[in-house]
């Protein structure tokens, strides 16, 4: 599935219109996660969220997949308004989350268990899922089996059961190490280019944020909103020996800049 | 036992060591008779006691009292644990079940079960009812805390999966909490079904038309044979070790090694 048409042409799939969002932390007292956030994502796109600890990046994410509602503001997903969570839109947490009873395959065969999918479609689908992040091998393994790296795809593979248009990852890889991590985003790119997927990523990481991303939203501190949207004019498929290149080094020094702005 | 290397010698060591243990107590036994010459109605021989427990297994002496207890614990562990499921989960997920329940659960616990066994006798008979309701009683209270502290102990984070997911209520309960409280919960089944054993004996001896607690009775009273008496006890000893092991069979089955 490759669209044909420019990037600018595309009409948005999601769209943040000035969102707020507030927490209660006890004592009456609340405190102001998100305010004013604006941010629309093209279908196909893909976008990372940066940001400083505290910035509200995955309570950002938690509002898109419908876990948590926003104060104020408009959050649409396909001219839709995003109220619970919703099918066609996957969530990998920052951790796997797997359940340890279950092996590998009936984990990423859940979503389509509690959806109601028959089985012979689930066997079907789960195969697909585990062989798209290359984890066959280990469907029969339970989770404390598998490497961090192994268990993070096998998540992934459970977000992509549902098959959804818009997959959301937080900070998906940041307990793997650097080498494994560098290989899982060099293969979370292939799989949405290759399934059209609209992906948002939030990250902390400027240099990972460049390497997937189309564009990169920086995000200022606490209440976090949107205060750069840089397009990163990097070609795809993109290698790790892309980020060595010039352009690199301008949207890494364009990002960082306006990460201290807001910090300051 | 994980620390040191297992040897083939210490493996076989690990599994005859319970039996070793059983023939040096028995040894001891021997001990004690030899050495203060006590008469068998006062502590009769190893081998009379094994001699007696066969007797009496094969002339049905012993037969129709130990199926009868045996179906008064399953029974009253059946009820006691599956009530306490249920109220186990209220108690974790209802924060006004357990300020209403906690208290008199804890009351009912704390007053002992063999000074309501008469009572219980004395209002459901000496048939088979009370002892399930005695058994129950006991059980309760075990399973039901097990569940409530394996339910409460399931992680937020997988709840928050389920939810991102779109679970029901129901297939919450039963895809993520059930299967998660599972080994909690059958922490409190072990300690239960023990428990049931104890509460069934207790309910016969207050009064009991069968059982192996009557047959306590009648083996230490009117017939007077302490032999007897010894290989009823034998009998429920073994009762609770096979219930326990099945229980823990069960738990293998479910839970598995995670």
């Amino acid at each position: 599935m490759i669209e044909m048409k420019p990037p600018q042409a595309r009409s948005p799939i999601l769209e943040l219109a000035d969102v707020a969002v507030s927490f209660g932390v006890g004592g009456g007292q609340r405190v102001t996660a998100l305010d004013g956030v604006d941010l629309a994502v093209k279908r196909g796109e893909v976008v990372a969220l940066i940001g400083p600890n505290g910035s509200g990046k995955s309570t950002l994410l938690r509002v898109v997949a419908g876990l948590l509602p926003a104060d104020r503001g408009r959050v649409m997903f396909q001219g839709g308004a995003i109220t619970a969570p919703d099918p066609r839109i996957g969530l990998v947490f920052q951790e796997p989350r797997l359940l340890p009873w279950r092996t590998t395959a009936a984990n990423v065969a859940y979503p389509l268990e509690l959806a109601g999918v028959p089985a012979a479609e689930r066997a079907a689908r789960t195969e697909a899922a585990l062989h798209t992040v290359g984890l066959q091998e280990a469907a029969a393994r339970i989770p404390s089996q598998l490497s961090g790296g192994m268990r993070q795809r096998a998540a992934l593979a459970r977000s992509l059961a549902l098959e959804p248009e818009l997959l959301l990852l937080d900070e998906p890889f940041s307990a793997v190490d650097e080498l494994t991590r560098e290989r899982l985003n060099l293969e979370l790119l292939d799989i949405a280019a290759r399934r059209g997927a609209t992906v948002v990523v939030v990250t902390h990481s400027v240099q990972e944020a460049i390497f997937l991303a189309d564009r990169v939203a920086v995000l200022s501190p606490r209440p976090g909103r949107v205060v750069a949207d840089i397009a990163v004019a990097l070609p795809r498929p993109r290698s790790l020996a892309d980020l060595d290149a010039a352009v690199v080094g301008a949207a890494a020094q364009a990002i960082r800049s306006h990460l201290r702005e807001a910090a300051a | 036992m994980t620390a040191v290397r297992s040897t083939p010698g210490s493996r076989v060591l690990r599994d005859i060591a319970p039996l070793l243990a059983g023939a040096a107590a028995i040894l001891a036994w021997r001990a004690i008779i030899a050495l203060g010459n006590y008469p068998p109605y006062i502590l009769p021989a190893p081998e009379q006691v094994l001699g007696r427990f066969i007797s009496a297994w094969g002339d049905g002496t012993i037969g129709p009292h130990a199926t009868r207890t045996l179906v008064e614990v399953v029974l009253g562990f059946g009820l006691g644990a599956g009530l306490a499921l249920i109220v186990g989960y209220a108690l974790a997920r209802l924060p006004l079940a357990e300020r209403v329940l906690s208290p008199y659960i804890v009351a009912a616990q704390a007053t002992p079960i063999l000074a309501l066994a008469p009572l219980l006798a004395l209002w459901f008979g000496p048939g088979i009812l009370a002892k399930v309701v005695i058994c129950a009683l006991i059980v309760f209270f075990p399973v039901a805390i097990s569940t409530m502290v394996g339910i409460r102990a399931v992680d937020a984070r997988l709840l928050e999966l389920a939810r991102s997911l779109r679970a029901t209520r129901r297939q919450v309960v039963l895809t993520l909490e059930i299967p998660a409280a599972l080994p909690s919960i059958f922490g409190g089944l072990r300690v239960g079904v023990t428990l049931a054993v104890v509460g069934a004996i207790v309910g016969e001896w207050a009064g009991a038309d069968r059982g192996l607690g009557l047959l306590v009775n009648l083996a230490r009273g009117s017939l007077f044979d302490i032999p007897l008496l010894f290989a009823t006890l034998l009998t429920i000893a073994l009762l609770g070790i096979v219930l326990y092991a099945l229980v823990v069979l069960v738990e293998r089955t479910l839970v598995g090694t995670r």
